[in-house]
């Protein structure tokens, strides 16, 4: 790192951390700080500083000596009591300190909502943001099917350890254990948090809180709102978020689109905004910053991301200095609606929760799948002993419940082998009629009904059904104009989540202090693969349960900077960036659409860093990115004007990211030579093609840095150390 | 398909605005309306102008940002589906379209399409919430069973994406559709009885301020909900609303 490293006086560390000469003394005295005496005064080098300011207090850390330059924040001791022990040492800020603090959260999902309502409960003053016209409507909205809690209301043996185990399983053992424990430590408060709000989860005959499975487990543990768990849940926080709204604790500034961050003498201390509709550039100040802007899996274009879903919030601090890490671990979800055509503008999920009671196939016989291809066939003319239940028979522990990333690859699997079931070959099964039949004979047996009158059978099953996923099956049925309760869904995988993200500490801290990251904007909880109904439970648990509390530790430093000038040079630069990027971005009086490098971003993303990559393909992504990036910016066309509305604009800046992203994303995924969880390198896999780790050489988190628009960035490992769970090679047979 | 689209173009709020005509052709029946109005702004971009603007995001019927008057009705024709979710198979080729903005006293238009209707966040701001801090420690997500046919009442109310649709369908632009679904919401739950009265009184008096109309029980609101909000709501909330002022 830093050899010839510039040595500071205290005096200058004092002013740069907003303290005395004497407190420096006393760090320095008490071994917190370490200095050098050069001509008999002490000296700190710059680097100390950094490493001071980043609040190193760890003694468990294994990176010390792998080089990693910054400190997890790992408590150290059993890892039940690391996060209370944590919380019992941090430090706190008065509630008459919080009056004079304030926070920015970029984002109102339900990372973002959560975190600014609590942050304001707790006094501090809060500007919220979001780029849609009302927070309510940020896309963890979308989500479907549920959030997971080890509240064990089953009584099938579930537990803290339990929902942990398999959070560090299903990702592959590619994620920290400590922040993955904490996770589950917190879910079970997050229902009760969302129930005291009036939230609507589905409950059963007794009026007691119902349960469904999700895949990757054994148990019950995920609680849901039919098919709108995500709107549940993003309403609630909402009105948590609104109600601080209404006592004047939180700003909300809708129609806003972050557009650069602000880093004063190291610590980020404001973002440059863009006013979405009137198009002015606003200068916004804070003590910190909290990025909660969703992930990237629009880097693909078509995925089952909202269409502003974006990087650009992550990636601005990025280039200011946070560590971006794992950027090549993307969820591909195995259940969407397939592509229709080149038209498509976005792409559908339809629940894991079907895979609860729908079974995945495919015919047994190519010409079967040929004749199905040609309209020539009706898949439920194919009797059972020509399906393939190619899950079922693969891994019958799990069947269709196998995690994502593994139900996603065996679709491929078979969609390459020929046995696609739509005109593009690219599709599979997804079948409730034998779910139809279970429920109905169950429901004529309990009701004392024939149980041996078919069509009464199928109408009972159809009603529970119905009951169960009722608005999924609308929305296919409106986007496929099939009916899924006579024949069977047609799905294929399709980029859905990004495990990847900013890098934080045990803090929620990035590498920038003062700027934190939390949501799915963050790397920390789901290693190489998220288990289903986890992203809701993470986002909570960062926004009502962790930043709360560990953004004090940074912020009881900061008690006596008063309010934040916007008028420093910095923000004067930060925003003429943002002026000139606008400028350039908008010369052209024609050429291309932004969509239309989009989409050619989207393609190469799918060919060569979708499912699975290879060596070849991953370079070549990397140069045809390059260029593509470079065609942008000397050819992309946005008409109309920069100081009023202007969507085309607003998708220049989202594009102009994905570009440098997808190089990140490819540089990363060739860096790591082995498969794991959603990155399958296909030099990597065992004979029968399941994914290859190797936990020798791979056992860390890819953490990025930021090192000039011409250098290649510089890759810093945070070694994951496995204190409590024994590395082993996933299995679901 | 080839179609003729009758559009609402408007500069800005201050400008007036007006339909303008476009044809646009070789539509397919599987794309979504939207994807319809992607491929007439590529054409427009590729020949200099600006893109007809239009609110939109997760293009799956659920976050409310959809909002086009589609040949008079808001949504379009299906019932019970969002602007996203309608498909170019519902027409015919030839069709002359019909695309506004949603109307409203209390909706002024950003551009085109776009619509400003942050004062249903207003009305939310005012009451829509029960006063519960992140503390960690409220009771057991189980001590207090909720019988299912109020839980799910509650749900049915609570699945509103507050796009708007009840107010441009209504003659009168009235919000109590959208009104009456939160407060029936929280009225189902007794996490929402606490404060039923506080609750009711603010959103409403807020209503109010917005500018938006009263209800003269047309059920258009319903008709053209796209998440098929029953009417009975607005009559929870008239009841809610004359509880509030007798006790
Ligand atoms: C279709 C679908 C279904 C899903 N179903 C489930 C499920 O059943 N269970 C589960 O656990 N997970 C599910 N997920 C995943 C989960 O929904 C998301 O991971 C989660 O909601 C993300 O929440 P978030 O708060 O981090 O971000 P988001 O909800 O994406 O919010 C991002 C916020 O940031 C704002 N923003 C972004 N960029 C900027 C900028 N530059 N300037 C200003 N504001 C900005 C946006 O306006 C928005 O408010 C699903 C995801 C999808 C796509
Ligand atoms: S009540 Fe229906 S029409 Fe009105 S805002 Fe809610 S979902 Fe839209
Ligand atoms: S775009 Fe989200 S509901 Fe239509």
């Amino acid at each position: 790192m830093e050899n010839k490293a510039k040595m500071l006086s205290i005096k200058v560390v004092a002013e740069t951390l907003n303290v005395s000469q004497k407190t420096i003394r006393r760090h320095i005295n008490s071994g917190k700080i370490n200095s050098v005496k050069l001509g008999g005064v002490h000296r700190i080098s710059e680097s100390e500083l950094k490493r001071f300011m980043a609040g190193e207090v760890v003694d468990s850390n294994a990176n010390k000596d792998s080089g990693f330059p910054l400190s997890n924040k790992v408590p150290s001791g059993p890892l039940e009591n690391k996060w209370s022990k944590h919380k019992g040492n941090i430090n706190l800020v008065s509630p008459a300190n919080k009056r004079n603090i304030d926070i920015i959260v970029v984002g109102t999902g339900l990372a973002g909502a959560s975190a600014s309502a609590t942050l304001a409960e707790l006094g501090y003053n809060v500007k919220s943001f979001c780029f849609q016209d009302s927070p309510r409507r940020a896309h963890s909205i979308a989500a479907q099917g549920g959030i997971n809690a080890a509240k064990n209301y089953q009584g099938d043996g579930d537990s803290n350890y339990r929902l942990f185990y398999d959070t560090i399983k299903g990702g592959d053992y590619r994620s920290r254990e400590a922040n993955v424990y904490r996770l589950a430590e917190v879910s079970a408060n997050i229902i009760d948090q969302c129930v005291a709000q009036g939230v609507p989860f589905a409950r059963d005959y007794g009026g007691l809180l119902d349960n469904r499975s999700f895949g990757g487990v054994l148990v019950s543990r995920t609680f849901y709102a039919k098919g709108q768990t995500g709107q549940q849940l993003l309403l609630g926080a909402y009105s948590a978020l609104n109600r601080q709204i209404n006592r004047g604790k939180v700003d909300m500034y809708s129609r806003h689109e972050m557009m650069e961050l602000v880093v004063v003498k190291g610590k980020a201390r404001g973002i440059i905004t863009r006013n979405l509709v009137n198009g002015k550039i606003e200068r916004h100040g804070a003590h910190a910053v909290v990025i909660a802007s969703g992930g990237y899996g629009n880097v693909f274009y078509l995925s089952t991301n909202a269409m502003g879903s974006n990087v650009t919030a992550g990636w601005k601090i990025y280039k200011k200095g946070a560590f971006f890490a794992n950027p090549c671990y993307t969820q591909i979800h195995p259940t969407c609606i397939p592509v229709s055509g080149e038209h498509q503008s976005k792409l559908t999920l339809m629940s894991e929760s079907l895979r609860n009671d729908g079974r995945i196939w495919v015919p047994k016989k190519l010409e079967d799948a040929d004749k199905i291809r040609k309209n020539q066939m009706k898949p439920t003319e194919i009797t059972e002993e020509n399906r393939d239940y190619y899950l079922e028979r693969r891994y019958p522990a799990f069947g269709n419940l196998v995690p994502r990333d593994v139900a996603s690859r065996a679709a491929k699997e078979r969609c390459d082998a020929g046995y696609g079931v739509n005109k593009t070959g690219q599709a599979v099964y997804l079948d409730f009629s034998s779910a139809i039949i279970r429920y109905g004979k169950e429901k004529a047996t309990s009701t004392g009904q024939d149980t041996n009158n078919i069509d009464l059978i199928k109408k009972l099953g159809k009603e529970i059904i119905k009951a169960k996923y009722g608005n999924l099956f609308q929305m296919y049925e409106k986007i496929a104009d099939e009916n899924p309760y006579e024949t069977p869904m047609k799905i294929f995988p399709a980029v859905h989540y990004t495990m990847g993200g900013v890098w934080v500490d045990y803090n929620l801290m990035t590498s920038i202090p003062g700027c934190f990251a939390i949501g799915e904007a963050n790397f920390s909880d789901h290693g190489a693969n998220r288990l289903g109904a986890s992203a809701l439970m993470q986002g909570l648990a960062d926004g009502y349960f962790v930043l709360p509390y560990t953004i004090g530790d940074y912020l009881a430093n900061d008690i006596k900077t008063g309010s934040i000038s916007i008028e420093s040079k910095e923000f004067v630069e930060a925003e003429n960036a943002v002026n000139n990027f606008i400028e350039k971005i908008t010369k052209n009086k024609s050429g291309n659409s932004v969509d239309y490098y989009h989409r050619k971003l989207g393609k190469i993303m799918w060919d060569k860093c979708g499912m699975s990559r290879n060596q070849k393909g991953l370079k070549e992504a990397i140069k045809e990115i390059k260029e593509l990036r470079k065609d942008f910016h000397n050819n992309v066309f946005v008409p109309g004007f920069s100081n009023g509305y202007n969507e085309e604009l607003a998708k220049a800046g989202r594009v102009a990211d994905f570009l440098e992203l997808g190089e990140l994303f490819a540089i990363d995924a060739l860096s790591r030579e082995e498969s794991c969880g959603g990155h399958f390198r296909e030099e990597h896999q065992t004979k029968e093609g399941e994914a290859l780790r190797n936990d020798k050489d791979y056992t860390y988190a890819s953490c990025w840095e930021f090192m000039g628009e011409q250098n290649h960035p510089k890759l810093n490992k945070e070694h994951l150390n496995f204190e409590f769970i024994e590395l082993k090679s996933r299995s679901y047979k | 398909m080839d179609l003729q689209l009758k559009i609402w173009r408007q500069k800005n709020k201050l400008n007036k605005g007006e339909i303008k005509n476009y044809s646009i052709k070789n539509i397919e029946p599987d794309m979504s309306f939207l994807e319809m109005l992607d491929i007439l702004n590529q054409g427009l971009i590729s020949s200099g102008e600006e893109p007809v603007a239009f609110d939109h995001d997760c293009r799956e019927g659920i976050c409310g940002a959809c909002s086009l008057v589609i040949n008079g009705a808001p949504h379009g024709p299906d019932k019970g589906t969002t602007t996203c979710q309608l498909h170019m198979r519902r027409f015919n080729d030839g069709d002359t379209i019909y695309i506004e903005p949603f109307r409203g006293n209390s909706f002024p238009v950003i551009k085109d399409l776009v619509v400003d209707r942050s004062a249903f966040d207003r009305i939310q701001q005012a009451g829509g919430y029960v006063s519960v801090n992140t503390s960690g420690n409220t009771v057991d997500a189980n001590a207090t069973p909720i019988p299912k046919p109020d839980a799910d009442k509650a749900f049915e109310a609570a699945a509103c994406i507050g796009c708007g649709a009840c107010v441009a369908a209504c003659k009168n632009s009235s919000a109590m559709l959208f009104v009456g679904a939160k407060v029936s919401q929280y009225a189902h739950l007794p996490q929402g009885k606490v404060e039923a009265k506080e609750r009711v009184t603010n959103m409403v008096k807020q209503m109010d301020k917005e500018g938006f109309g009263n209800c003269t029980n047309t059920g258009a609101c319903e008709a053209h909900c796209p998440k098929e909000i029953s009417v009975e709501n607005i009559a929870n909330l008239n009841r809610e609303y004359l509880l509030s002022k007798i006790k």
